[in-house]
């Protein structure tokens, strides 16, 4: 067996990152829930400060905490095997974010296949269809919901297929920037990645215009605009949130790239952040398909 | 064996020794896996006495009919407290512990791969717990929508704890994932060179499985608040059907994080048993890789079987019969485990310690708990058992007699090894015997009860329940006395006793029986050689 699997692991010494971040949530969660509890009442809500100053110390964290890493790594600690730990830990964060969005296009095709025709007396529910909603028809995308509540439904082209030739084309160059980064060819790997952070704000400023012609008058496309408004904002918001997540990812990795941080060999936080882009890519298109096309 | 040739340079012997801090900060900054391993447990241990005390509100409510000690809403804050906190806050945090003590001794490792991950994971969950336990002071009170929280009882009809139960559920669901991803990557990237997969000892291999099954469902668990938080408090109907939604949607969605749940809380179980049996039957485990196999197969089933909880919602046949049949399935592998546990004991020279016999109850009250589980897959007479007592018999025996047995084994087995000290072997075989008869008292004429059917979640019931019901409340306080002289025992134990040698028990096997006792702060910073 080779030697360098005997390597010693880095075990790092005592942290105080871990309990900041354990703050944070807690602030997090105290401020969201009094927040939101206090929506619908419109009573004064302090819970918006104490969420901002959570948010705050979790970027505060995470700045410390990869400080830290990224010190540790630059000074040489880590192993061959370390790689792999972060390696592998990143994948298999990555496949939980997987089912996270699972959740909610189970969500969608629950409503399309089942709920949807049921309310209009599908299957075995003839008179929840004739007794309940005698009103209502089935169809998708819903735009009349069984309380009548109306909308439109948006459209595959425009918008949505621009920004899914973006999304894919930043795929791409995230792959072009990562084969010239093992070649070692520097300025070819900042044109890459800038040029993968450019489609990527691109993305979501497009992103912000749909969504402000959705809640335009003319399209009356509402977060509560019934179950197709439900699955299209919460998909298309949380994989807005994860694209947002992965830009900075990229934008951090860019700078230490300026820096003159990674080896041809050794790069795993350029990885991490490329595997985290094709992955909101890959949802991407699933959410093209799923909620826009079909 | 060739070690240390790259990267061991003398840095990394500063960061390795002399870091064991004193006082407080030991234990907030820690990136020990034994340090963290032990909040773990003192964790879980606490929420369990805390959730007990509501289950003894709840047995005290019961003892009689009629309305004497606590209004029906705070009764149902109970129910719906006691179940949250012994599911994420008892059992699963105290399998945890385990994991973060022992897989890095057993399979030859410095730490788990991510220390400081690790020591975050943990540090969330007093948190997520203080958030849950707040709330009995905020407002109209604590969730009373049942640990399920099943829209629209947790949605139209909430009594406003809905926000922060979906914040605090969100932060235990990323310490379990978080958790869960580092037991994973320690198992799969940490194993002493030598062992292969199928050398592994079972405990590892169950928590291997577990923690699968954690990253693919907690997440969904995330989703489906999210979703009860939106239908709340943003207007969308997932779970309304004016808006084209559905309430049995949540409950698909729900149970398809829940039913993998139920096995993550049973699966280090059957690798706990499956390290203590062998031991004290001085017999090699029987079936390792049938055992194996079965874990893997139970964790593939998991996945198939959630509408089980839902065959009175009104499914299409194909779905009723698909999860009957899917359900019973799972009795398959379950039953190679219990054959092969039996097995092992088979003609071994079996002695009874403590740990043995928490074991031996475990095969003997799981399998009850297993059997009461078929009678609930079969969809037609499920239509008689659904949400009486008898469900509440079945899964307190595979919760309590099966996961927190087990726990106890566990905690009687390595207890020498975490303190260096034997512990008080009377007290402990009173602690076993006051437990096994009370639990039975207190959970074996549920089933009784549930088959004349009394409903599950009610603070009051018929005249004819009532004698049952005293026996079960007088069980549950016996029960719940009784675990106080597991404190007892822990508590004298950490202050001294006899000595504990390495090998505490002759006919143990593995790596963590090879470091002395108590075991050093750091163990394995050299890998082991496996043969």
């Amino acid at each position: 067996m080779n030697s360098k699997e005997y390597e010693t692991y880095y075990v790092p010494a005592q942290s105080h990152w871990p309990l900041v971040g354990a703050i944070a949530l807690f602030l997090i969660a105290i401020g969201a829930g009094q927040f939101v509890s206090t929506l619908a009442s419109g009573e004064d809500s302090w819970g918006g400060w104490v969420l901002i100053a959570g948010v705050a110390m979790v970027i505060y964290m995470v700045y410390g905490w990869f400080s830290n890493v990224i010190h540790e790594s630059m000074a040489g600690k880590y192993s061959q095997q370390m790689d792999n730990s972060f390696k592998q830990g990143m994948s298999w964060f990555i496949f939980s974010e997987v089912m996270f969005f699972a959740a909610f296009f189970g969500a969608l095709l629950y409503a399309r296949v089942f709920s949807v025709p049921w309310l209009d007396g599908a299957g075995n529910n003839l008179m929840t269809g004739e007794v309940l909603w005698p009103e209502f028809t089935a169809s998708w995308p819903l735009i009349k919901t069984p309380d009548g509540t109306e909308t439109t439904a948006m459209g595959w082209y425009g918008l949505p297929l621009i920004n899914t030739l973006l999304l894919l084309t930043s795929s791409v160059t995230a792959h072009f920037a990562h084969v010239a980064l093992e070649q070692d060819k520097r300025s070819q790997v900042k044109f890459w990645l800038g040029l993968t952070i450019l489609l990527g704000a691109v993305f979501l400023c497009l992103q912000v215009a749909e969504y402000a012609h959705a809640y335009s008058e003319e399209m009356k496309l509402y977060l509560d605009s019934g179950i197709y408004g439900n699955t299209f904002f919460m998909l298309t918001g949380f994989h807005g949130m994860h694209v947002t997540l992965g830009t900075i990812m990229l934008i951090v990795v860019f700078i230490r790239i300026m820096k003159g941080h990674f080896t041809s060999k050794n790069h795993f936080a350029f990885q991490a952040a490329s595997w985290y882009w094709h992955f909101v890519d890959v949802v991407w298109v699933l959410l093209f398909v799923f909620v826009y096309i079909i | 064996m060739t070690t240390d040739t790259i990267h061991d340079t003398d840095h990394q012997h500063d960061d390795h020794h002399d870091h064991k801090m004193t006082g407080i900060k030991r234990w907030l900054y820690t990136t020990n896996h034994k340090d963290i391993g032990s909040m773990y447990l003192w964790f879980s241990f606490i929420m369990f006495l805390t959730g007990g005390a509501m289950a003894m509100v709840i047995r005290a409510e019961l003892f009689q009919p009629g309305l004497q000690i606590v209004d029906p809403d705070f009764f149902n804050q109970m129910t719906t407290v006691h179940g949250l906190i012994m599911v994420f806050g008892a059992i699963m945090p105290a399998f945890t512990g385990l994991a973060n003590w022992m897989i890095p001794m057993m399979i030859g490792a410095p730490d788990m791969a991510l220390p400081r991950l690790n020591n975050w994971s943990f540090w969330i969950l007093p948190f997520a717990f203080s958030i849950l336990l707040m709330s009995f002071f905020i407002g109209s009170g604590a969730p009373n929508f049942g640990w399920t929280f099943y829209a629209p009882l947790s949605t139209t009809y909430s009594n406003g704890s809905t926000a922060f139960f979906v914040f605090a559920v969100h932060i235990m669901g990323i310490s379990s994932i978080m958790g869960a991803i580092n037991i994973v990557v320690t198992i799969m990237n940490m194993r002493a060179p030598g062992m292969t997969y199928m050398k592994m000892p079972l405990f590892v291999w169950t928590f291997f499985i577990t923690a699968y099954l954690l990253v693919a469902v907690m997440p969904v668990l995330a989703g489906v608040v999210t979703m009860v938080l939106t239908d709340t408090y943003f207007g969308t109907s997932f779970f309304d059907a004016a808006g084209g939604g559905d309430p049995v949607m949540f409950q698909h969605i729900f149970w398809f994080f829940g039913h993998p749940e139920v096995y993550i809380m049973i699966l280090p179980a059957f690798g706990i048993v499956s390290t203590t049996i062998p031991t004290f039957s001085r017999k090699p485990l029987f079936g390792y890789s049938s055992m194996v196999y079965a874990t893997a197969s139970i964790a593939f089933l998991s996945f198939i079987v959630w509408a089980h909880h839902m065959f009175t919602t009104g499914m299409p046949l194909f779905g009723e019969l698909f999860f009957m049949y899917c359900t019973m399935l799972i009795a398959v592998p379950t039953g190679v485990k219990v054959f092969n546990w039996v097995a092992t004991m088979w003609r071994g020279a079996i002695s009874f310690e403590t740990p043995m016999l928490f074991s031996i109850a475990f095969v003997i009250l799981f399998t009850i708990g297993g059997f009461s589980g078929l009678m609930l897959a079969m969809t037609p007479v499920d239509f008689q058992y659904h949400d009486t007592y008898f469900v509440v018999a079945h899964f307190h025996y595979v919760l309590v007699t099966g996961a927190l047995f087990s726990i106890y084994a566990g905690a009687y087995y390595w207890l020498p090894k975490w303190t260096g000290y034997m512990y008080d072997d009377a007290l402990s075989k009173w602690h076993f015997w006051c437990s096994l008869i009370s639990v039975n008292l207190l959970f074996f004429p549920m089933h009784f009860l549930g088959l004349a059917g009394m409903p599950r979640r009610i603070p009051d019931y018929a005249l004819q329940f009532a004698d049952f019901n005293k026996w079960v409340s007088i069980g549950g306080f016996a029960f719940g006395l009784s675990q106080l002289i597991f404190l007892a025992v822990v508590i004298k134990c950490i202050r001294g006793g006899e000595k504990s040698e390495a090998k505490t028990w002759d006919g143990a096997t593995g790596l963590e029986w090879t470091v002395p006792s108590p075991a050093p702060y750091h163990t394995f910073e050299k890998p082991p050689k496996i043969d």
